[in-house]
């Protein structure tokens, strides 16, 4: 066995025998996916709401039915009284109650004009508004489709949403997760494996030994790099059968973009780990410098448009951003590579930096 | 020819001297030992000797070869034991010296001899992880791993702290069978007894050495009368006696008491007397021979 292999071997020893490594290697990155693919949404799913149909006519019992068949919303009460309401609301069985004016159907016909009202509980303000379009959609459509209502307004405003249609959350936290969990991996999980080589004392043993410093780091670092590509690929792999995320760029592109931003953090531990010479340090250096600012300030969480300047400009030196533009316009747009050229080639200089500031800090001895 | 050859050495951390002008040559195939408290610069010392930090000033030659500028070929020829067992608790005995042995381009098989009768003890738990042994046996495998390469120079930072006192003792006649292979040992140690096992000694304290030989040398430039006090009221003894006029020093050394004083100035029995008048009887007063002990407390006083 060679001396780098013999190196290798070990460092794989370590991550398989440490049940704590083991976890965030390939527990966590699938409970975050799923974590972040189901219960985290911005899309309405299964929304109940109830009706209070005063007139009872076809046209409210129309719109009534299209409401109860829609994929989204489900019907669950039908009410008959103004007083019913606040009950619904206070013991939160519904998010939205539709109210259908006496003579609904008559006074479209005869005035044009008819009163639908849509009470909304905005305690969850997000939802209430989504909720608000859906219903105020589906009976507008319903109208102008039976009473052609629309020959007041010249021209009908039909948005489209592209590249998902859907407007599925899971399209945005898939990739943001991606992110985050090869971020973790690659550069707080190597970091810590070479200050913990350091804390052990065992540092100064490899030191001397005829390792040369290239073969340590690499021998450090090439684990994390392969178990964070198999992470990747599974992770892509969840988002595409599971959340149905299309891939519509080529694989190779794709798996290339991830590849970079990796060594990227690769690269970013390696720094983080000449910096310390505690293991607490280390961890703290990362969740706080890689994981805070790869959530916030990559656009994965929040619009990045929204912030107040400041924040926008300190988003530029976040690598999570360019990444995510990359692999978006990759999976979602099924551009090629020359489209993200930008992204990748600020991925690529920061490595170029990260990698020369760590062999100008790497040290041969001890001080 | 010096196989450890040191001039006028000095290390700051900071403004803190670490080593103070210090001199020190170790010859080949010797068994040489630093004796000193803990912060006397026995690490520094080890860690320069090793390459492992650079001295600010001063000649040093290590293996004929320079630690500054020809430390990838002095490394190979090192074996270096640090001060906190460094080895990987998760990986198994085997696993462990397998490793050392692959990253120094050797096998275990090649020099099982060197470490045979150390490894041996230690073989029928093989498979058993390195944080899970007790301290004599993680001595005893990181003995092992710095030995496994067969290096010409074997420097082991404080191997006995730590350790129960009958690992102590074995662990100093496996140094002596590692010797007889023709390699140079230096060894360091905050337990002075453990002195008079080593072929030339230097003693260390606060970044100087103090005094350093043969331990026989040591205790014969002790110049002054030492006398040995043996009561049974050692407490009490030990309060008169700091009263005695002209004293030097007095410390108590288990059952006995070492009392120093100025050569030729006083006769045991003045002591004995000088204790009597004081209320104390049944007392014993005789000249000893001064152990590195009462050397290492009179040369680290009078340096000062």
């Amino acid at each position: 066995m060679n001396r780098f292999t013999g190196f290798l071997k070990k460092e794989f020893l370590h991550i398989f025998r440490d049940l704590r490594t083991m976890m965030i290697l390939f527990l966590i990155p699938v409970l975050l996916v799923l974590i972040f693919g189901f219960v985290i949404k911005n899309e309405i799913k299964d929304a109940k709401i109830a009706i209070l149909d005063l007139s009872r006519d076809n046209a409210s019992k129309s719109i009534s039915s299209r409401l109860s068949a829609s994929e989204d919303i489900i019907v669950t009460e039908y009410l008959s009284s103004y007083s019913q309401i606040e009950e619904q609301f206070q013991k939160n069985l519904v998010k939205a109650i539709v109210i259908f004016e006496n003579n609904f159907a008559e006074n479209l016909v005869r005035e044009n004009k008819a009163n639908v009202q849509i009470i909304l509980d905005a305690s969850d303000p997000n939802t209430a508004s989504l909720l608000n379009s859906y219903v105020s959609v589906i009976i507008n459509n319903f109208i102008s489709e039976k009473f052609s209502l629309n020959k007041t307004i010249p021209l009908e405003i039909e948005p489209r949403m592209w590249f998902n249609e859907e407007q599925s959350s899971s399209y945005m936290y898939v990739p943001g997760t991606m992110a985050l969990i090869l971020m973790v991996i690659t550069a707080l999980m190597s970091s810590v494996s070479i200050v913990r080589e350091k804390e052990m004392g065992t540092m100064e043993i490899l030191l001397i030994s005829p390792l040369k410093p290239y073969q340590i780091v690499l021998g450090k670092l090439a684990p994390y790099a392969v178990l964070s590509v198999i992470n990747a690929v599974s992770i892509i792999l969840v988002g595409y059968f599971i959340f149905n995320i299309p891939i519509l760029g080529s694989w190779f592109t794709l798996i290339l973009v991830n590849f970079i931003f990796i060594t990227m953090a690769l690269s970013l531990g390696l720094l983080i780990s000449t910096l310390t010479n505690r293991q607490e340090t280390a961890m703290f250096i990362s969740v706080f410098v890689l994981l805070l600012p790869t959530m916030l300030l990559s656009g994965f969480i929040f619009p990045l448009e929204n912030m107040p300047n400041f924040l926008q400009y300190l988003s530029y030196i976040v690598p999570a951003k360019y990444y995510l533009n990359a692999i978006k316009s990759i999976m979602l747009k099924g551009q090629g590579i020359l489209y993200s050229w930008k992204e990748i080639s600020v991925l690529i200089g920061m490595t170029i930096l990260l990698i020369g500031l760590s062999i100008k800090k790497f040290k041969i001895r001890l001080e | 020819m010096y196989e450890i050859e040191i001039h006028n050495l000095c290390k700051n951390f900071g403004k803190t001297p670490a080593l103070d002008n210090l001199n020190l040559v170790v010859k080949k195939n010797e068994f040489y030992g630093l004796i000193g408290p803990d912060g006397a610069g026995k690490t520094t010392l080890m860690r320069i000797i090793t390459s492992l930090l650079l001295p600010d000033s001063g000649y040093l030659k290590v293996a004929g070869l320079d630690p500054g500028k020809d430390y990838r070929e002095l490394r190979l020829k090192l074996g270096y034991m640090p001060g906190k067992f460094a080895l990987y608790q998760d990986l198994s005995i085997e696993e462990n010296l397998t490793f050392f042995a692959t990253v120094f381009g050797t096998t275990v098989k090649e020099n099982y001899n060197l470490i045979k009768s150390i490894y041996s003890q230690i073989e029928p738990f093989k498979n058993r992880r390195a944080g899970k042994l007790s301290g004599g046996m993680k001595q005893k495998l990181a003995l092992s791993c710095a030995l496994v390469h067969k290096p010409e120079i074997l420097i082991l930072d404080e191997p006995t702290t730590g350790v129960d006192a009958v690992s102590r003792r074995e662990f100093w006649e496996m140094l002596n069978e590692i010797k007889s292979h023709g390699i140079t040992i230096v060894v360091s140690t905050p337990y002075l007894e453990e002195a008079a096992l080593c072929d030339n000694i230097a003693l260390m304290n606060k970044g100087k050495i103090i005094s350093s030989g043969s331990p026989e040398e040591i205790s014969s430039t002790f110049p002054e009368d030492l006398f040995i006090v043996e009561t049974k009221y050692i407490p009490q003894t030990l309060k008169v006696l700091r009263q005695f006029p002209n004293l030097i020093n007095v410390n108590s050394f288990g059952h006995s008491l070492h009392l120093v004083l100025k050569k030729n100035t006083v006769q045991t029995k003045e002591i004995v007397d000088f204790i009597e008048n004081k209320g104390i009887s049944n007392i014993k007063v005789k000249k000893g021979k001064p152990e590195i002990e009462d050397s290492f407390i009179y040369f680290s006083s009078s340096n000062l």
